[in-house]
C-alpha cells in the first residue's frame, strides 16, 4: 500500500484528467461519457459477482428499468428539464432499488450456475415485457425531452453527470469494501454454509448487495437514457446480449473482487472495442471473441490479479 | 448444575437408513463431554441435527432452555452454539485476520451496523485470539495457504472470536500433526476454563478424548450405546466390541 498523501496525489491527477477530458478531446466527448457508462457497469456488476461470488448476467434489468422510470417521470411530471431529470434520476434509482429488493429473496437463493440462468431469464423477460406494454412505448420505444441548451453543451453536461455517477459508485464501494459488508459479503462468496453456520444473515447481505447495485445501475440508466436521448426496449434498455455480457467481461478482464479490476477492466474494454470498430470493421465482433478467449485462457484473475501475482 | 443443551428422543432417518435412533444426552453448562462411535454410527448426523443443519423426523433438542429444533442453522448459532466442520472450513480467499473480524456475534443487525468499520476493540480480540492458537504472526496471509492443522486452529479461534455459549466440534484432532494434538488440546481446554465456554466434541483419538472430557456418550449403529466417565467408558465391553467391529 502506498502512503496516504501519494494515493491522494493520485486520486487528484485523475480527477483532473477527468474533468478536463471534453475539453481537450471535444470530438470524443461521447465516447468519454460511454466509458463512465462501463466504469458503472463493472463496478456494479462485480459487488454481486466479484466480491459475493454470484454470477448474474440479469444486472441490465435495473439499467432499463432506471432509464424507463426516469422517462416516464419526465414524460408526466410536468415540471422542468432540470427539474423533471432530477425527479426522475431519483425515482429511477429508488426503482432499481426496489426491484432488487423484491426479487433478491427469491433469486438469490439459487446457487452456482442455477443463479446465473435464473438472472439471464429476468433480463430476456423485462425486454419482451418492456416492448410489448403500450404505456412505456412499447417496441418502438420511448424519446426522452429536448435538452435545452447548445449541442456541445448537452454532450458535456451528460458527461459531467455521468462521470458523477461513476465516481459516487467507485466512492462508495470503496468504503463498504473497506469496513463490515465488504467483508460479510467476501465470506460469503468464499463459503456461504460457513458463514451462515457462524450466524451470518445471509440472505439479508446478499439482497443489500443486490439493492447496492441496482441503485447506482438505476442512476445510470437514467442518465444514459437521456444522454441517448431514445430508449429502446432490446438494443438498450434491456441489452442483455451487449450491456449485460459486457459488465461480466469488463469485470473479470480488469480482476473480479477487487476495487480497482472493474474500473480498469472497463477502459481497456471499451478502448479496445473502439479501436477493433475503427480499425478491422466487419471483423471487430471477431477480433474482440478472440481478445476474451486470450484474457480468459491466459489471465484468468483478470490485469489486476495478473499483477499482484507477478509481485 | 443446569444443562445447556439438552436432546431427547432424537429420531433421523435418511429414506430407509435410521442415522439416529431415539438419542437422548445432556451437556450441564461449562462441561467438556466427548461424542465418541465408529465410523457411520451417526455422530456428525446428531451435530448436524442439533445446529439445524438437517430437519430431525422425532424428538426434541433444547438450548439454554429454548427449543432449537425448528430453528434455522444462522438462528441457532446467533443463539450462541457454534460448530465446527469435520472438513476444516474457512474463508479462504480471506486474510486470517478478515476471517477474525467476520466471526464476531452478528446480533442484531440493522444497516448501521451493516455498513460499519470494525472497532478496535474487535481487532484486539482478534489479534489476542490469533495469538492464543499461535497464528499472530501468520495474521495478514490468505487463509487458504495456512497448512491443515493451521486451518484448524484457525477455525477454533474464529469460534471463539464469536463469544458462543457453546461449541461443537467435530473432530478437533483429526488430520493434525500429533506433536500439535496437545497443544491443540490444552488450547481447548483453556477455552473452557478461561473463557467458559461448553464444549461436545466428537474424536476418534482416544487418547486425546478420554484426556480431555468429563462424561463421555458412545454412539454405535445410531444408537445411544453407553455412557459414562472416561475411565467407565474405556472398561465397557459394549464400547470395546464396538470399536472392534464385532458386528
Amino acid at each position: 500500500m502506498s502512503r496516504p498523501s501519494t494515493r491522494a496525489a493520485r486520486y487528484a491527477a485523475l480527477a483532473l484528467v477527468a474533468l478536463a477530458a471534453p475539453w481537450l478531446l471535444p470530438s470524443y466527448t461521447t465516447q468519454m461519457t460511454f466509458l463512465w457508462l462501463m466504469v458503472v457497469f463493472a463496478l456494479t456488476w462485480d459487488i454481486v459477482g466479484g466480491q459475493m461470488g454470484y454470477n448474474s448476467f440479469g444486472n441490465v434489468l435495473f439499467f432499463g428499468i432506471g432509464a424507463y422510470a426516469c422517462a416516464v417521470v419526465q414524460r408526466d411530471c410536468g415540471l422542468g428539464y432540470f427539474g423533471s431529470l432530477a425527479l426522475g434520476t431519483a425515482l429511477a434509482a429508488l426503482a432499481g432499488t426496489l426491484a432488487a429488493a423484491i426479487l433478491g429473496p427469491g433469486i438469490l437463493a439459487l446457487r452456482g450456475q442455477y443463479f446465473a440462468i435464473g438472472t439471464l431469464g429476468l433480463g430476456i423477460a423485462a425486454a419482451d415485457i418492456a416492448a410489448g406494454w403500450r404505456y412505456i412505448g412499447g417496441g418502438s420505444g420511448m424519446v426522452t425531452p429536448l435538452f435545452p441548451g447548445a449541442v456541445g453543451a448537452r454532450e458535456r453536461f451528460f458527461y459531467y453527470l455521468l462521470l458523477v455517477v461513476a465516481v459516487l459508485t467507485f466512492a462508495t464501494l470503496r468504503w463498504l469494501y473497506a469496513g463490515r459488508f465488504g467483508l460479510t459479503i467476501n465470506a460469503i462468496r468464499d463459503d456461504e454454509e460457513k458463514a451462515e453456520a457462524m450466524g451470518i444473515r445471509t440472505t439479508r447481505h446478499k439482497t443489500v448487495a443486490w439493492c447496492i447495485s441496482a441503485l447506482f445501475l438505476g442512476l445510470a440508466g437514467a442518465v444514459a437514457g437521456n444522454m441517448l436521448g431514445f430508449i429502446e426496449p432490446r438494443e438498450f434498455a434491456f441489452a442483455g446480449s451487449t450491456y449485460g455480457v459486457w459488465m461480466v467481461l469488463m469485470a473479470m478482464l480488469g480482476g473480479r473482487g477487487t476495487l480497482w479490476g472493474p474500473v480498469i477492466g472497463a477502459c481497456v474494454f471499451h478502448i479496445t472495442q473502439e479501436v477493433f470498430w475503427t480499425y478491422l470493421l466487419g471483423w471487430q465482433r471477431v477480433a474482440m471473441g478472440l481478445f476474451i478467449l486470450v484474457v480468459a485462457v491466459y489471465f484468468p484473475r483478470g490485469i489486476v490479479g495478473w499483477f499482484r501475482q507477478a509481485r | 448444575m443446569s444443562d445447556l443443551l439438552q436432546v431427547r428422543n432424537l429420531t433421523k432417518s435418511f429414506g430407509g437408513v435410521v442415522a439416529n435412533r431415539e438419542v437422548s444426552l445432556s451437556v450441564p453448562s461449562d462441561a467438556i463431554v466427548g461424542l465418541i462411535g465408529p465410523n457411520g454410527s451417526g455422530k456428525t448426523t446428531l451435530f448436524n441435527c442439533i445446529v439445524g443443519y438437517q430437519p430431525i423426523d422425532r424428538g426434541s433438542i433444547t438450548f439454554a432452555g429454548r427449543e432449537v429444533s425448528r430453528l434455522r442453522v444462522p438462528e441457532i448459532a446467533r443463539l450462541g452454539l457454534i460448530r465446527t466442520f469435520q472438513q476444516t472450513r474457512i474463508y479462504r480467499n480471506m486474510s486470517c485476520m478478515q476471517n477474525m473480524q467476520i466471526s464476531v456475534r452478528h446480533e442484531s443487525e440493522g444497516l448501521r451496523t451493516m455498513f460499519s468499520k470494525f472497532v478496535s476493540e474487535v481487532n484486539a480480540q482478534a489479534d489476542a485470539l490469533l495469538e492464543f492458537v499461535g497464528l499472530y504472526d501468520r495474521s495478514l496471509l490468505p487463509a487458504g495457504e495456512l497448512s491443515f492443522g493451521q486451518q484448524k486452529l484457525l477455525e477454533l479461534a474464529m469460534a471463539l472470536m464469536n463469544r458462543p455459549k457453546m461449541l461443537l466440534l467435530d473432530e478437533p484432532t483429526a488430520g493434525v500433526n500429533p506433536t500439535l494434538i496437545n497443544g491443540l488440546i490444552d488450547r481447548l481446554q483453556r477455552a473452557n476454563s478461561e473463557f467458559g465456554i461448553t464444549l461436545l466434541v466428537i474424536e476418534h483419538n482416544m487418547r486425546a478424548i478420554m484426556h480431555l472430557a468429563q462424561h463421555i456418550y458412545c454412539l454405535a449403529h445410531g444408537e445411544l450405546l453407553a455412557s459414562g466417565s472416561p475411565q467407565a467408558i474405556q472398561n465397557d465391553r459394549r464400547v470395546v466390541d464396538a470399536y472392534l467391529a464385532v458386528q
